[in-house]
């Protein structure tokens, strides 16, 4: 009976406490949604490479080695020698190694150079490996293997011919040597996707005329002759590195920062990422801090409209007082107002989550190669409800309190 | 058996210490079954005597005795129970919840009264029942609070009060927001269902004219003295 009747009184003012709801739950939707955007980029960043104990490249900061090594932004400051690099390869800690050369691009999208190792060693999320969705990996020296974002993006299937631009912005062209299409590769969500994948030698013979970045005029190696040619690379960018033993990392890695004939720096991927994630978080922390700002002021809110319906339903709760009803009763009726509204405004803000994530999550994961969790609520999320919930029922009991004191003190009077 | 349903000794009462307004009941007392119409103009203090009977408040010393107990011995939930059990209460206007139904409004006092409730066995049919002999539209039950006149809602208002039977109804003014035509009608219908129900009324009114229903007429002022 109380329920219903407070439910009627509720719907007796339904603009109010729907403008409220709405508000509560757009707050609460905006507090979720940077939550699970948070979480699901935490996630897509740190699980981007995994099972790979070292990643080498020239001397930079550590930030900046994953960032091109792995990230694909920005540029190497240095190449290493091959020399430098087989040097590491045969020292008898290292299992495996995957050598990694950047440089070139293809319609905005990173070249690698890289051999087919690269495949078979590089795992994200946790130890996933990538896989080939259609054609097969590089078997001819102008054979390119497309992440999946790369085909998605420009339309390309296998066979497709395309032409490597030399550098990052340059309108120079490896004209004279056209790539074709062997393979792509499935989606991973991990910066493979935009990436054109070529093998080492390929690098080395679009290089072949060139010479300190520039073409060397007049000379031009007939695609023949370049076949022929010993394609070791002379330079790489960057290598992905395994050990044998886990124990051997860091004297690994203090061996190659040591290395004497060249300046070069190892990191360990794990440490780089969440170094990484520091300096990226300190947005998500300050979007969190904002959401939570939100939310509260939404209380705040709620409160104030309680406060203001308060006044003109002096007369309803003296009516309930006159029944028999106790100022606690009096009281419950309030709190359980601001219950219902705040459970009301949690299921909208829910609704309109998944609905909002579900029509976005393509276009994220598109654009921004975050792959958003629509699944499930978290336990985290229900710990939030929980305590926003709490918060309101805090909140309403400042109305509540006034409420306690109007029934006490009117007694028969109705004050209008 | 008691015969008073309400007895008031020596009470004392003001509002806090530097209000001026306080107020000594030496002694009030009405009998069980008895019709009687309080005068008084306003701010004379009905209002806060009224209050003081139905324990909304409690005097400073002196004893209010409702058919019975001593309620402002009883604590406040107790007391809460009391007055559910066994005063029906009009105000002046205002009286219903206006987002409720009719019946709903009707029935409220049998929530929070397990005595009342006891006395109705199906409180639709008796509050419909009410409702007809208040010549309240036969479909009343499909009407919102709301929407009712003035008239029919001071008129669901004393059925609310009679239902379930308490043995004290209070009607502060209750005909105040009727014109002339229509404060007959309503205290002919109120009166009528009073004396059915054999309870008890306490009116209080400023109009001296409506005392020839009574059995008896007392004025505020010799009922309660004012301590400035």
């Amino acid at each position: 009976m109380l329920l219903k009747l407070s439910l009627s009184s509720l719907y007796a003012r339904l603009v109010t406490v729907g403008m409220t709801v709405i508000a509560i739950s757009f707050s609460l939707m905006l507090y979720m949604s940077v939550e699970k955007l948070r979480t699901s980029a935490y996630t897509s960043f740190t699980d981007t490479i995994s099972q790979t104990d070292l990643i080498i490249g020239a001397r930079a900061s550590s930030v900046q080695l994953m960032l091109y090594s792995v990230f694909r932004i920005g540029n190497a400051t240095n190449n290493i020698t091959w020399e430098s690099y087989l040097d590491i390869v045969n020292k008898e800690e290292v299992d495996w190694a995957v050598p990694i050369s950047l440089g070139d691009s293809h319609k905005g999208f990173r070249v690698m150079g890289t051999n087919k190792d690269f495949f078979a060693r590089y795992k994200y999320r946790g130890g996933q490996s990538i896989n080939i969705d259609k054609g097969y990996l590089f078997e001819d020296l102008y054979d390119v293997v497309l992440g999946a974002g790369v085909a998605e993006k420009l339309g390309y299937d296998i066979d497709t011919p395309l032409i490597v631009a030399h550098g990052l912005q340059s309108f120079s062209e490896h004209d004279d040597q056209p790539f074709r299409v062997s393979g792509i590769l499935e989606k991973t969500g991990t910066p493979v996707d935009n990436t054109v994948i070529v093998s080492l030698a390929a690098i080395e013979a679009i290089h072949v005329d060139w010479s300190t970045g520039a073409k060397i005029p007049g000379q031009e190696t007939p695609i023949e002759e370049i076949r022929k040619m010993d394609l070791t690379p002379k330079n790489i960018t960057a290598a992905l590195i395994g050990v044998k033993s886990k124990l051997t990392i860091f004297n690994l890695q203090r061996w190659i920062n040591e290395y004497p004939e060249e300046a070069m720096t190892a990191i360990l991927p794990g440490a780089a990422l969440q170094e990484l994630w520091r300096v990226v978080g300190v947005v998500e922390n300050l979007l969190l801090g904002i959401s939570i700002v939100v939310i509260f002021t939404t209380l705040i809110g709620m409160t104030a409209i309680m406060f203001s319906s308060l006044s003109e339903r002096r007369r309803e709760m003296a009516i309930w007082r006159a029944m028999g009803a106790s100022p606690r009763t009096v009281v419950g009726l309030l709190m359980l107002e601001a219950i219902f509204i705040s459970v009301l405004s949690i299921l909208l803000s829910v609704i309109l989550l998944f609905f909002s994530l579900s029509i976005l999550q393509p276009w994220i994961d598109y654009n921004y190669g975050i792959l958003v969790n629509v699944e499930m609520l978290s336990l985290r999320d229900m710990y939030v409800f929980m305590t926003f919930i709490f918060a309101s029922i805090l909140v309403s009991l400042l109305p509540a309190i006034r409420a306690y004191w109007f029934s006490i003190n009117d007694g028969m009077t109705i004050k209008i | 058996m008691d015969e008073n349903i309400i007895k008031i000794d020596s009470v004392r009462f003001h509002w806090s210490k530097k209000s001026s307004f306080k107020i000594f009941v030496p002694n009030f007392e009405i009998n069980k079954g008895e019709k009687v119409l309080l005068l008084g103009e306003s701010g004379s203090g009905k209002t806060t005597l009224l209050s003081l009977i139905c324990g909304f408040l409690n005097p400073l010393s002196g004893s209010i005795s409702i058919n019975g107990s001593t309620i402002n011995k009883l604590s406040s939930k107790t007391k809460d129970e009391h007055r559910a059990d066994n005063i029906g209460i009009i105000f002046q206007q205002f009286n219903l919840l206006p987002y409720a139904n009719v019946i709903d409004n009707i029935v409220l006092p049998l929530y929070f009264s397990k005595v009342r409730s006891a006395n109705v066995t199906n409180q639709r049919e008796s509050a419909l029942n009410i409702c007809k002999q208040l010549r309240l539209p036969d479909d009343i039950d499909q009407y919102k609070a709301s929407s009712l006149s003035v008239g029919q809602q001071q008129r669901v208002a004393v059925a609310r009060a009679l239902i379930g039977n308490p043995s004290l109804v209070i009607a502060d003014e209750p005909t105040s927001s009727l014109d002339t035509d229509a404060q007959q009608i309503f205290l002919d219908l109120m009166f009528e269902q009073i004396s059915n129900n054999k309870s008890t009324l306490l009116m209080v009114s400023h109009d001296k004219s409506l005392a020839e229903r009574f059995d008896r007429l007392i004025d505020i002022n010799e009922v309660l003295t004012r301590e400035d």
